[in-house]
Formats: C-alpha cells, structure tokens, sequence
C-alpha cells in the first residue's frame, strides 16, 4: 500500500435557507482539519455552495483554511442535482483536491457520486470516521444495514468523503471575516429544465422527526395491539406518544412492523409514516439516548438503535432477546401505563 | 407518449439474516454466501412497484428490470418477484456483494442500459433505491445517470406525479421529516427511491407467466459483467461487538420507573 501523496483536502459545505452552516457540516469541519493536521504536509482549502455564503464563510473564518471558495447565487440557493453538480465540478477544477470532505445531507449526497465520477474520482457517503495511518488514508463505513464495519482505503483521487451526522463534534469558531474567491460557473444551456418549489411536511401529519433532539422515542408495534382488557386503544397511544414528544421534544422513530401494518389494513398511529422509520428501509439517526417502547431493542428490527448511546426499553417480556444485551436497562412494565406517569411528570416540571 | 421504464436493482440477504464476513480471494465477502437465502433489495422493489404503477397508468409505457448478481441466485428471487410486477429482466451475471464498488458497477448497469433494444432516452426514467441494503452506498444510481448524460437526478423520492402538460412533481426525502418538492420537465430522469406510497402488490400468476417468458431467456444468455477492483483496498471488517450489561427492572412500581426515566431523560 501506497503512503499517501495529499497535497490539499477541501472542505465542502452548502449552505442552509437561513445561510448558515448545519451542525453536520461543523462536524465535517472537525474532521477536516483533523485529517490534514494528521497528514502534516497537506493544505485545508474551504468551499462553500449557497445562495449568499459570506455569512457562512465568515462563521468559520478562523477555521485554518489556506482560502475560501465560493459559488454562489440564485440558481446555488436551490438543492438540484445540475448545479450543484456543476458548482462542485467547478470547485474541484480550481482546488484540484485530493481528498473533499462534507457533512452528509440530502443535498450532497444527491450529488457527490456524480461528480465524482464526472471528475475520474470516487466518493463514499455516509462514513463515520476518517483517519490517517502510515500516511494512508482510511475511511470507516458500514455495510449491510449497518451490521458489519469495513475500513477501506482508496488510490483514486479526488476521494468524495460525506460524514455521517454525530461521528464528530461540531467545530466551534469565534468567526471573523472570510475573503471568498469566487469560482466561475457554467450551467447548462438552454437552461435549467428542473425548478425546486419548496418544502412540505407529509400531508396532514404532525411533526414528529427532530434530527437534533437529544431522545429518540421508538415507538413499536405494540402501542396497536389488544391491551390487558382485550381491546386496542390506539386513540390513547396517539395521545400518550404526542404529549410525550411535546413535552419532551424527542424526536419519532417506529419500528418497520408498525408502519407496515398500515398496509395491512390494521389500525395504525395516524402520525407515524415511512419517514419515521428506523428499521429494516428507514432512517438510521444518532441521538444521545434512546427510549424503546413496545417493540424490539436493536436490530435487524430497528436498526437505528446502532448509533444511539444511552438505550433503555420498557417492555412487558423480561426475556426479550432483542433488549438483552442491547439496551442499558429494561423496564419490565406496560408502557401505556409508565408512558402516562412519565407525561404527568414532565408536566409539573 | 408512454415511457421507457428501468429499474436497477440488486439483491441481497434476507435482511434478517445474522451476517459474518470472512476474507475470500476477492476481498471481503461474506460466509456461505451463495448459500444465505437472497431477496430483491428492498428499496429497489419498491422503485419497481412505483415503476409498474406508473406504467399501468400511462399507455405505451414498458418497465425493464437490470440486475446484477451470480445466475443462480437471480433466478430463485425472480421467481418470487416476477408474480408481484410486469417487467422484462435485462440480466448480468455478476457479484452481488455489497463489497463490490459502486463505480464499477454503475458501469456495468450503465452499458447494459445502452445495449437494450428500442430504448427511447428522450422517455427514459431510471429507478432504483436510493441506497441498497447490502453497499449502503447511495452512489450507485448516480454514477449510471451520469455515465447515461442524465442530469435531472433525484434521491430519497417519495411520489412522482406526471402532471398534465406532461411535466413531473417529484417529492425528495430531506432533513428533519420533510419533502423537497421538484418540478422537472420531463425525462430523462434518474430517481432512486426511498420507501413510496404504495404497498406490496399480491402475487398475480397471470403476471408471473407473462413474466416468465422473458426471464429464463435472459437469464440464460446473461452476459458475465466484468466488475474490477480499481484502487480500493479494505483493511478491517469486522461485525462490531456491542453486548450491554443490561439491568432488568421487573418489580417497580410505574411511578418508579417514570420517575427513572425522567431523571434519565433531564440528565
């Protein structure tokens, strides 16, 4: 294996509808400037995609960059695979990186494969960990839904690296001012055949998924089932689940079992949709603490639990297999009942 | 005018299954591989039931389906999938590991892609998961659009809608449990999906003989797909082990235990 040969690593970043960075993509910051400190020779250059990014670059204007990139603009404002592609094409072309490093979003991610490939490059998304050994460059990821780990290094350059949200702390800057050059662009002709309308939250649903909240509360398939006295009452889990979550501002993850039984024609927690799913297809968010209830404690059934520290579950099998061994502690109790006492609780506080 | 419809789709081990991965000549792969029981990945069977969706409901549209992996192994998830959606499979007889490189083999999908009669690019969608379950990558479907000169790309899609002036409203999973909404002016297009709206179709045997009548040839003259390692090396993998001490709490009280969780939860 060959020592490595970096001569720049370029941070990229986008900017978000308010022009400031997210907390991932401070995080990818943070290992940026580990990595080209781990390679000693190699210069950290920084890029930055937005609408307006002056407030982003000078948000980290301390952050050790030889210089600052910019693409900017109207058309940049936008997340759109043709010019977001086309703005970090030309962002390589004049930094000419051999590593680019980024926080994972839906933005980059959407793209990075792309350009890598437009560039004779390569990229791997949702690496938790970069490192330097014997000069060579390594990236850990995860393989088969998040059930075996590989470290892999790579010769082609430039190596795209989108890190996962929580694999790093998010780099703290007093800030100061940013001298951005800006990067030409050139955007397809006739023009752009895609125009991004907006937001929207799934239709008629309450918000329930907070990336940043310091709980996620697994819900499982067990809030639906018959109760002690041989009925559902999924009106009470409904309400027991949304007072909980506003109390607490946790953040909603099901298990597959429970979203899916919507297809079954079974009745179902009216605010729980694909997009809160941490199972077998869903999302795998990182959160300090997790609470488990009515459902299985990790995987292959909830996958997501991989990347929560603190794990407790209240389940009403003491043997569960899925919590033993999973979850730091396991409440043998009927979590309708717990769950109740846990709102009372949080609301004289 | 209908569409021109393909759907990349790998396939990988019951998601159930407990995995160990062993070293092999090739690199990385796991134990008894060809025998662990495979399905169709699950996000690509979605983008397949959304393909098939959109086909049913726009006239002189047609659904193939490119997929990679060792015959044999192939063959026994079509047989299974081929009753749940009208598609004429383009098979490559390749890896199916989720150690293979994504470049190699968005190239190797990407030619197959050029090689199919009658396709039309100026209505061509290409489908497939946002991210397989065995790679994990989300990079592959990218490369293909890229390697195909498709550069309206959209991941993470929940709904397509075709519009009436014939343009489309793509709905894109993005942070905190929203949609990005997209319109677009038509395909070509690249969409990796996440999960839909829809649900498993039943098995139709109708469906499954028509199916069957373009499986087996294709199967049978599948081209092996040259899929190279090019300048990546795996130095440690491993299945992490992660056993807690685990405290059961049997005999309190809700209260008790509310309190607990309460504490833990302000802590």
């Amino acid at each position: 294996m060959r020592a490595d040969s970096v001569d720049t690593v370029l941070y990229l970043a986008h900017t978000q509808s308010e022009g400031a960075l997210s907390k991932g993509a401070l995080e990818a910051l943070t290992a940026a400037r580990e990595l080209t400190a781990q390679l000693g020779h190699a210069e950290l250059v920084a890029a930055i995609v937005g609408g307006d990014i002056q407030h982003a670059a000078d948000s980290i204007a301390d952050c050790g960059a030889s210089k600052f990139l910019g693409v900017s603009g109207e058309a940049f404002a936008q997340s759109r695979y043709v010019t977001d592609a086309a703005a970090i094409e030309a962002i390589c072309r004049a930094a000419q990186p051999a590593i680019v490093i980024c926080g994972s979003s839906s933005r980059f991610n959407r793209v990075l494969p792309g350009v890598a490939s437009r560039l004779g490059g390569c990229a791997d998304l949702h690496a938790t960990e970069m490192k330097v050994d014997a000069g060579n460059v390594f990236v850990t990821r995860w393989y088969y839904r998040q059930r075996i780990r590989a470290a892999l290094t790579r010769d082609k350059r430039p190596w795209f690296v989108a890190l996962e949200a929580g694999s790093y702390a998010p780099h703290s800057s007093a800030g100061g001012s940013a001298a951005v050059e800006s990067v030409p662009v050139s955007l397809p002709e006739p023009g752009l055949r895609t125009n991004v309308e907006g937001l929207q939250k799934p239709a008629g649903q309450t918000q329930t998924i907070r990336p940043d909240a310091n709980l996620l509360f697994v819900a499982g398939a067990g809030w639906t089932k018959k109760q002690a006295d041989g009925e559902a009452h999924i009106q009470d889990a409904e309400t027991i689940i949304l007072e909980f979550l506003g109390k607490s501002q946790a953040s909603l993850g099901g298990s597959k079992s429970l979203v899916d039984i919507s297809g079954t024609g079974q009745a179902v927690l009216s605010f729980m949709t694909h997009l809160n799913q941490i199972g077998q297809t869903g999302a795998i968010p990182r959160h300090p603490r997790g609470l488990s209830t009515c459902c299985h404690g990790e995987e292959p059934h909830a996958v997501g639990w991989r990347f929560i520290s603190e794990r407790r579950a209240i389940n009403l099998d003491a043997n569960c297999g899925w919590a033993h061994g999973k979850a730091d502690v396991l409440y043998v109790a009927d979590a309708f009942e717990v769950m109740r006492k846990v709102n009372a609780l949080l609301g004289n506080q | 005018m209908g569409f021109h419809i393909v759907v990349c789709a790998g396939i990988v081990p019951d998601p159930l299954l407990t995995l160990e991965p062993v070293t092999g000549p090739q690199g990385p792969a796991l134990k008894n591989e060809m025998m662990l029981p495979a399905v169709l990945d699950p996000w690509a069977k979605h983008a397949l039931f959304e393909a098939n969706h959109l086909a049913a409901n726009t006239p002189d549209s047609k659904v193939w389906l490119v997929s990679m992996a060792p015959k044999t192994k192939l063959q026994q998830v079509m047989m299974s999938i081929a009753q749940k959606a009208s598609f004429e499979l383009v098979a490559l007889d390749g890896p199916a590991s989720g150690f293979t490189d994504s470049q190699a083999v968005a190239e190797a999908l990407a030619d197959a892609i050029n090689c199919i009669n009658g396709i039309d690019k100026n209505r061509l969608f290409i489908f497939g998961g946002w991210e397989s379950a065995s790679r994990g990558a989300g990079a592959t479907l990218q490369i293909v659009g890229e390697r195909l000169g498709i550069a309206e790309q959209f991941q993470g899609v929940d709904e397509l809608r075709v519009t009436d002036s014939g343009g489309l409203r793509i709905l894109e999973r993005v942070e905190g449990g929203l949609h990005q909404i997209s319109h677009c002016d038509g395909p070509p297009a690249v969409l990796g999906w996440a999960t839909g709206n829809l649900p498993e179709p039943p098995n139709n045997p109708q469906v499954g003989m028509a199916n069957m009548r373009t499986l087996m040839p294709s199967l049978q003259k599948a081209k092996p797909a040259g899929v190279e390692v090019d300048g990546k090396t795996f130095v440690n993998v491993e299945v992490p082990k992660q056993r807690r001490d685990t405290r059961i709490v049997k005999d309190a009280s809700p209260d008790d235990i509310a309190r607990e969780i309460v504490e833990w939860i302000k802590g």
